[in-house]
This record gives C-alpha cells, sequence and structure tokens, in this order.
C-alpha cells in the first residue's frame, strides 16, 4: 500500500513527476502534493462536482480517478485556468451577477462552464442548467451562475461576430 | 430615526446600491482559505471510530491492532478526553424545566445514536489514520432503538439519569381557543409530518487545532460561523485562560446554521492537541456530515383552524412533536426550534385565540438543531397550508382567503398572541405586489385551459413572518455565553484609507462587502480604500458573529456608529489643521470639505500624514484618535420582525407523481436594504434550500435507527436543472430601532419556500382527492395521496 509509483504528467503547462502512492486519488495529489487547493472535494463519490479539473481539456471528477491514472495526461486546475486566462471573462461574469458565495462548488463550476462553452454556441438556459445537474451548489440557488453562463456565452458570439464583421 | 432615504446621489453613498462582492474575486480563481486547505507544520490528522448502533452499551475497545499500525501517533478513548474536558449540557434556563444529558467528547459506557464518535486515532495522514480506525475492534451489546418520537415519548428514558425521553415541553393559551371552535362555522384540521433534513455544506465541517504547551495557547482554524463562541466554549471546557484561545474562522465552505454548535469530534481534536501538543486537523467526510452533522426540522404537527363562513380566522390550535436526537445541542440547545414553530403560527393574521402544545423529544438518531430559518418552515406551512385548506372549503381565492385575515399594515405595532411585538409589517402591499408580480389572473387562466388538456398545474403562495436582528432575549436571559452585541474597531491608517475589523463573519454572503459599502458610506470615502476583516478573535472584537439574520442588522448597525465616531474624529483634527469648526466641514471622496459648500480643504490622507507623523504641528494637548472601537447591542424590540410572502407554480404528473416546479416569486420586505444584489441572492439561495426540503431532502431512517441514505449519491440535494427561475420583489419597511433601519433577510427565502410549495401542488391536485400535508413530496407520496399505489 505504501510503495509509490513513479508518474509524470502536465499541470497547468507544467511538467510535474513524482511519486504516488495507487491508492490516491487525483484530488489528493492535487491538493496536498502540488498544493493546489482550488480543486475541492465535496462528498468524494463522483457528484458533488468540487473537484472537477479539466483532463486532456475535458471536465473530469478528479475524485474518481487516481493519480496514477492521469500518468501522461495534461491537467489543469482551476489555477492553470485563472493564470492562462482562458476564463477570465466567465470569472468577470460570476463576479458582476454574484454567481457564488461561499466559493466551494465555484471552481467546479467554472470547469462545467468552460466544457459548456468551449463550443463557441450560445446554449439555453435549460441547456446550461441541465450541464449543471452534476455541480452542486448549496448557497446560490443556481439562478445567479445560469445567467452568467448565459452572459458569457453571448458575449463571446457578440466578440466572434464583431470580429468577423 | 432613519437618515438614508433617497439619499443614493450624494458622492460615496454606498447603503442600497449594488455592488460587488471584493473578496469573491479570489474565490473565483481559486485561491480561497478554507480550514480544508489548511496543512501546518508536524500537524497530524485525525479519524474516528464511530457507533455501527443506534442504542447500546459499549463492552469493550480493542485499539492495540491500531496502536501498533505504522505511521499512528495516538488512539484515544472516552476516558482520555474526558479527563481534560468538562462535559457540557444543551439547556436554557428560559425554558423552563427543560433537560439534557451532560455530553463528553467520545462515548463513555454508551452509544446513543449511529455515528456516534467512540475512538479518535490519529496518524500521520488521514489515510493512516482511516487504516487504524479499521483496525479498532468495537464490542457494543446493542440495545432497542427508539427511532419513532411517538414512541420515544412513554419509552424508558434513553439517558441515565433522566426520568423520561421528554426534553423540553410548553403549553401556550392566550385563551378563547375552545369559544372559538365552539363558534365557527367551519374547523379545519390536518396532521402534518415534516422530514429529517440536513445541511450538506459543499465544504464539510473541518476543524484545525493548534495547541502549543509552552505557551498554554490553543489556536483553532475552525470553519465555522461563531468564532467567539468557540473561543468561550474551547476555554471554559478545556481550562485554557480565554485570552490564550484564538479561533480563526477564514474561508468557510457554506455553513447555514450548520457550523455553529458543538460537536462531539470538534471536542475530541482539540483535546487531542492538548494531550499530543500539536497540531491536529480533521475534516469530515461525506457520509460522517450525514450522521454527524446537525439534521432539521423533524416535526409531527396537528393543527386546525377556526373559521367563520366569511372566512375570517377566529382561532387555532396546534400539537408539535419534535424529535431532536438522543441530546440536546449546545450551547443553543434543541429546543429552541420548536419554540420558534409554536410562537410563529399563525404570525401573519389578526386573531387573538391560539393554543398550542410543544414536545422536545430525544430519540436514537442524531441531533438536530438550529438550520437556516429555523421553526419558520413549519409554522408557515401549518399556517398556510390550513388557510388554503379553509378557503378551499369556503370556494375562496387563496389571495381574497389572506387578504380577509391579514393584520392591516396601519395597525402596527402589534402584539402576537404568542408574545411577539411587532414594530411595524407590511402584509397588505406584499400580498398585492406578489399578485401583480405572479401575474395572477394569468396564471389562473392558463392553468383552467391546461386542466382541460389533463395538466395539472398548481399554484400556491405563502406568507411569513422572520424573526432578525434578535436581542439578548434569545439567548443571554437563558444563561448561554452567546453574544447579542457586536464590536468594530475602525481605524484610519497612515495613507488615510481605512481599515475596519468587526465580529460579524463572512460565509459567502457578502457581510464583510455590505460591512464596507456602510463603513465607506458613513466615512466618504471611496470603497476600494476600505479594507475590512472577520473571523479571527484576536483581531476583532468580540461578538454574536453571524446567525438568526443579524449581520446586516446588529453588525451593519455596529459599523455604521464605529464609523461615524471615526468620522467625528477626522473631522476634529481636520478643524484644528484648518482652523474651522469641525460642525461645519464634510468627508466627501477622499477630502475633508466645506460641508455648505463641497469645496476641497485638505485630503483625507494629508490629514492621516500630519496626525501619524507630524502631531507636532498640532495644538499642544491634542491627540488625535484614529481608530474607534465601539460597539451597539440591540434595544428596544427583542426582535426585528420581518415579513414577505412567496408564490410557486408547479406542474404535476398524475401518472409519475413527478413535480415540474416552474416558477417561484419572493415579495420581501427586510427594511432598509443595503446591496440590493446581495440581498436577492440571500433569497434565491434560502427558496432553493425551501424547495430541497419541500420535494427532495429527506435523512430516511429504518425502524433500527440506522440512516438509509446517508450519502451524496442517495440524499438529494436540489439540482440546477431542478429548480426554477425566482422572481423577487421587495417593500422597505426600515425598523426605527437602529440608524440604519435594516433587518435579516438570509432565512426568508427558506422560511416560504416549501409552504408556497406545498399549497402549489395541492392546488394542481385539488379535484383529485389528494392533499398532500408531508414534506418532502415525494412522487411515491404524491402517487399515495392520489391512491395510484
Amino acid at each position: 500500500m505504501n510503495s509509490r509509483i513513479a508518474i509524470a504528467l502536465t499541470i497547468n503547462g507544467e511538467i510535474v513527476e513524482a511519486l504516488v502512492a495507487p491508492r490516491t486519488t487525483l484530488t489528493d495529489f492535487l491538493r496536498q502534493d502540488m498544493q493546489l487547493t482550488g480543486t475541492h472535494t465535496g462528498c468524494e463519490m463522483g457528484v458533488c462536482g468540487a473537484c472537477l479539473v479539466l483532463i486532456d481539456d475535458r471536465p473530469v471528477h478528479a475524485c474518481l480517478m487516481f493519480a496514477v491514472q492521469a500518468d501522461g495526461c495534461v491537467v489543469e486546475t482551476i489555477e492553470g485556468l485563472t493564470s492562462r486566462k482562458a476564463i477570465a471573462d466567465l470569472q468577470k461574469a460570476f463576479h458582476e451577477r454574484n454567481a457564488l458565495q461561499c466559493g466551494f462548488c465555484t471552481p467546479g463550476m467554472l470547469m462545467s462552464a468552460y466544457g459548456l462553452l468551449s463550443s463557441g454556441d450560445v446554449p439555453s438556459r435549460e441547456e446550461i442548467r441541465d450541464t449543471l445537474s452534476g455541480n452542486y451548489c448549496r448557497c446560490t440557488g443556481y439562478e445567479a451562475i445560469v445567467d452568467a453562463i448565459e452572459r458569457t456565452a453571448r458575449d463571446r458570439q457578440n466578440t466572434e461576430t464583431r470580429e468577423e464583421a | 430615526m432613519n437618515v438614508f432615504a433617497g439619499s443614493l446621489d450624494r458622492p460615496n453613498s454606498y447603503i442600497g446600491r449594488s455592488v460587488t462582492r471584493p473578496n469573491a474575486k479570489r474565490l473565483l480563481e481559486g485561491k480561497g482559505r478554507y480550514v480544508t486547505d489548511l496543512i501546518l507544520p508536524r500537524m497530524l490528522h485525525a479519524a474516528f471510530v464511530r457507533s455501527p448502533y443506534a442504542h447500546g452499551k459499549i463492552v469493550a475497545v480493542n485499539t492495540e491492532e491500531a496502536r501498533a499500525l505504522s505511521g499512528v501517533r495516538a488512539v484515544f478513548s472516552g476516558e482520555d478526553l474526558s479527563a481534560i474536558c468538562t462535559p457540557w449540557i444543551g439547556t436554557l434556563d428560559h425554558f423552563r424545566n427543560m433537560k439534557s444529558p451532560p455530553q463528553v467528547p467520545l462515548a463513555l459506557g454508551k452509544v446513543t445514536w449511529s455515528g456516534q464518535p467512540v475512538v479518535l486515532v490519529v496518524a500521520e495522514s488521514r489515510a493512516i489514520a482511516e487504516d487504524a480506525a479499521e483496525l479498532v475492534e468495537l464490542e457494543i451489546e446493542e440495545l432497542p432503538a427508539l427511532a419513532d418520537p411517538v414512541e420515544a415519548m412513554s419509552a424508558e428514558a434513553i439517558s441515565q439519569g433522566l426520568d423520561s425521553n421528554i426534553c423540553f415541553a410548553t403549553k401556550l393559551d392566550s385563551g378563547g381557543v375552545d369559544e372559538a371552535f365552539e363558534a365557527a362555522d367551519l374547523t379545519v384540521e390536518q396532521n402534518f409530518i415534516f422530514g429529517r433534513h440536513t445541511a450538506v455544506t459543499l465544504e464539510p465541517r473541518a476543524i484545525v487545532a493548534d495547541y502549543d504547551p509552552s505557551e498554554n495557547r490553543l489556536t483553532a482554524h475552525h470553519a465555522t460561523q461563531t468564532p467567539y463562541q468557540f473561543q468561550d466554549v474551547y476555554s471554559r471546557h478545556f481550562g485554557i485562560p480565554e485570552a490564550n484561545v484564538r479561533v480563526v474562522a477564514p474561508d468557510v465552505g457554506g455553513s447555514f446554521g450548520m457550523k455553529l454548535h458543538v460537536y462531539h469530534e470538534e471536542m475530541a481534536v482539540v483535546g487531542a492537541s492538548i494531550l499530543l501538543g500539536r497540531p491536529v486537523k480533521y475534516l469530515a467526510d461525506r457520509m460522517e456530515s450525514f450522521v454527524s452533522d446537525i439534521h432539521a426540522r423533524d416535526h409531527r404537527v396537528t393543527a386546525r383552524l377556526a373559521v367563520g363562513k366569511d372566512g375570517r380566522i377566529s382561532g387555532m390550535d396546534v400539537d408539535d412533536i419534535t424529535a431532536i436526537g438522543p441530546f440536546s445541542s449546545y450551547p443553543r440547545t434543541s429546543a429552541v426550534e420548536g419554540n420558534q414553530v409554536v410562537r410563529l403560527m399563525g404570525a401573519p393574521y389578526d386573531f387573538s385565540s391560539y393554543r398550542a402544545n410543544l414536545s422536545v423529544v430525544f430519540q436514537n438518531k442524531v441531533q438536530t438543531s438550529q438550520y437556516r430559518a429555523v421553526g419558520h418552515p413549519i409554522a408557515c406551512a401549518v399556517t398556510e397550508c390550513l388557510v388554503d385548506a379553509a378557503a378551499r372549503e369556503l370556494s375562496l381565492d387563496p389571495f381574497e382567503m389572506r387578504a380577509r385575515n391579514l393584520i392591516p399594515d396601519n395597525s402596527y405595532p402589534r402584539k402576537s398572541p404568542t408574545g411577539y411585538q411587532f414594530e411595524k409589517l407590511s402584509h397588505e402591499v406584499c400580498l398585492a405586489r406578489l399578485r401583480a408580480i405572479m401575474n395572477y389572473d394569468d396564471l389562473r387562466r392558463e392553468q383552467a385551459e391546461l386542466r382541460g388538456k389533463g395538466i395539472l398545474r398548481g399554484v400556491g403562495i405563502a406568507l411569513f413572518v422572520e424573526i432578525t436582528n434578535p436581542s439578548p432575549a434569545f439567548y443571554g436571559v437563558g444563561g448561554a455565553r452567546i453574544s447579542a452585541q457586536d464590536g468594530a474597531i475602525v481605524k484610519l491608517t497612515p495613507s488615510g484609507e481605512v481599515h475596519c475589523s468587526i465580529s460579524v463573519t463572512e460565509q459567502g454572503q457578502g457581510t464583510e462587502t455590505i460591512i464596507g459599502q456602510i463603513v465607506a458610506d458613513q466615512l466618504g470615502v471611496d470603497r476600494a480604500k476600505v479594507r475590512v476583516m472577520t473571523g479571527d478573535t484576536d483581531t476583532t472584537p468580540h461578538g454574536g458573529a453571524t446567525w438568526a439574520c443579524r449581520g446586516a442588522g446588529i453588525g451593519g448597525e455596529t459599523a455604521l456608529q464605529a464609523a461615524r465616531k471615526l468620522r467625528n474624529n477626522l473631522l476634529f483634527i481636520a478643524g484644528l489643521i484648518l482652523q474651522a469648526k469641525p460642525g461645519e466641514l464634510d468627508i466627501r471622496e477622499d477630502w475633508i470639505v466645506e460641508a455648505a459648500t463641497g469645496q476641497q480643504r485638505i485630503s483625507l490622507p494629508e490629514v492621516a500624514r500630519i496626525a501619524f507623523f507630524r502631531s507636532d504641528t498640532l495644538p499642544p494637548g491634542t491627540q488625535a484618535q484614529l481608530s474607534v472601537v465601539h460597539h451597539y447591542a440591540p434595544q428596544g424590540y427583542p426582535f426585528a420582525f420581518t415579513n414577505g410572502a412567496q408564490g410557486c407554480l408547479v406542474e404535476v404528473d398524475a401518472e409519475t407523481g413527478f413535480v415540474k416546479i416552474l416558477k417561484h416569486w419572493v415579495v420581501e420586505d427586510c427594511g432598509r436594504i443595503i446591496n440590493p444584489l446581495l440581498v436577492d441572492e440571500q433569497i434565491r439561495g434560502g427558496v432553493v434550500q425551501g424547495l430541497g426540503a419541500a420535494f427532495f431532502e429527506e435523512c430516511l431512517y429504518n425502524p433500527e435507527g440506522q440512516l438509509t441514505n446517508g450519502s451524496l449519491a442517495d440524499y438529494l440535494v436540489p439540482m440546477a436543472c431542478e429548480m426554477p427561475d425566482i422572481e423577487i420583489a421587495h417593500v422597505e419597511t426600515p425598523t426605527q430601532d437602529t440608524e440604519l433601519g435594516a433587518k435579516g433577510v438570509g432565512e426568508a427565502g427558506t422560511a416560504a419556500a416549501s409552504a408556497a410549495a406545498m399549497n402549489a401542488v395541492n392546488d394542481a391536485l385539488a379535484g383529485q382527492g389528494a392533499v398532500l400535508t408531508q414534506i418532502p413530496m415525494t412522487p411515491t407520496r404524491i402517487l399515495r395521496a392520489l391512491g395510484s399505489i
């Protein structure tokens, strides 16, 4: 149980080599070994969405993966998305709409929103609500989050239209 | 007197303005600092061995193998921790004859609920601590579990030393109730069941206890709403001088009332840190949260209403049995909820004959205690469901039925038949506003059309009264060391900026933001130059902190008065510098100005520079007071009651029992609104917690007292796809008890959402012979009510 396995992966654009116990989840590895505490654990069974990270650019529950399974993967956490300014508009929209309270679910929400908006389409409110069905928020009642994501999608499309014009 | 109406056009006028939360940005970047994230040098990790039985006698505990596991640093039993921690008892003196057994950190001799911590393992990592916990052998002789509250009322006492399982009982009787029912044209009576549910904060309970023997000093990094209360508890129960106990509540991942109670695990971890002289961390996992966090509600209510054929209510009679687990929680007790249930019944309505019986009962389940909207949803649902039942009997529209019974807006101040004093409420205007924003007549037309196509839509409304801004009448009079006052330190920095540390705390609702708005507004400075700090007993004055919707009303008034004091001090110094009368000066946009003309005289940074660094240039004998400490305790009315009205639109599928919540409306009167953006989001979040209780959330137990759905895969929390958009409107009736005029708002949404939802479902089912009087209204219960299964 204590024998460690060597892994190499990319985390937030940096190559990381580490020795991990096989039972260590990706969440624990990110939070404890990498001190990337923006990824949260709320249920540790893949239900609440607080642990969502991007693996090869798709949202994945880090609590349902072992760190050893991320060997060779490209992992991105809220810290990484923030520093490469990939979601600055989403974060701004969340801030202005007050689409967060305690903030514990927020990194996971942003991961889901990042995934949803990556297609470039403007989703309907129902589609946004449906996408967020794996993200629990106990504070906001969700509406402000839906508003912020909707606004970001519209803004991105408007920017695109302007650029094309 | 309030002074703010119409003042939004002043420079730096922030009271009443929607502004964003400065402290939310770091949370959006994943830079929140929760206790969960904290790592200290030499820190150890705790895991608990819990009772698998709801009731039993501890025969033997074998910890040998656990101790032998590599990486385990200590294993503690009930005896180890009881030796250094005095027991706590969750009673309040003003609840006459209330009783509860003494509590200790880990079980001694007996276990009284499934999930009770029995052994604490401390190890180098949480994983090792959990491995070791699995090696502990518990031998427990199982005893019959008392899960059912009615059965528990007459059964042998669970706790030795108590003569029954009645924790607290009380009767209220205003007189004339029997006469009212005898004279009534109509009596409606219903039996209600309100299930247990729980807070499910996204961040579970967390503590890092760090005891330093060299200084006999305890620092507890504790995810809590109430750091001062815990400073007091840790000091008294572990015998450490209060000034040597520091409690720090950093970012807290949700609380909702759940994180202000004393839990066995936190006490055990503090004890372990004292015994080891090292930091010890405990973070509940989600399964542990379900069996150890407080649960809420659990009421069985029988209630009847006496009504005349004109629809006028003349009397109400209520019996509430509420089960609270094996003991009453500490230090706020588990009786406050029931007490508020029986005192809030019928609160919006104008009748005088009221009678209630309350029985608060011990049983073998985890403790229940205060959670968002304490007692309100029960009182509201019972009252509003009966009012609707009477309206149906009399063929009166629900709006008309309420209009005939509301306490008129022009009749305040009023006293309720249960003894509550209402300063000024606005039911009539709220009801009219609700009808307007719902487009009620259109909804009814649409409902009738769809009914013709076999689609069952329902519209429900509910009025509520909410308790906010509690005075010492809440806890202090009962002997609890829970403060009703708050304290603030407001200081000018040498650069002319402002720092405020205050005892109300932040869990994301925006406490720091509104305090910053108030301080900036009163001092006449840009709010970007005001830094607010909360949540640390070493750096903020002692105060009540955040609960019972007191942050804005009491904390806000504290900040306002403190800022005004500092303003006076600054104008005094500026007057000396300018050789002007302080009364003729003002502060606007960081400048000392002529009050009459607005002409800028000297900047605030320049006043600060002179006062801090060139005091030699001030007149002899001048001592510039550039920091102000101020405390404020509510006086006047014991509570600032608020009111409002909610509406809910649902569609019920009679084939499957599924309910789609289509829309929800809230009209709310919380007095002076400091930040409309934050107030609205408090209401929305509150509504969703109320809708969760109405449709999804229930802690299910089997007859042996075992929780059968204690995981997030089994316990249903409302999700984005199930929740409706929520439309909100406001009425502002400021309290005259404070300068600020603010009352509370955090619990308003939860108070009436489940009542409105219940009335909506029953409206949808009207004519189908089905009435639901139990929440959550699950598909199964709806199909049962319809007689389909």
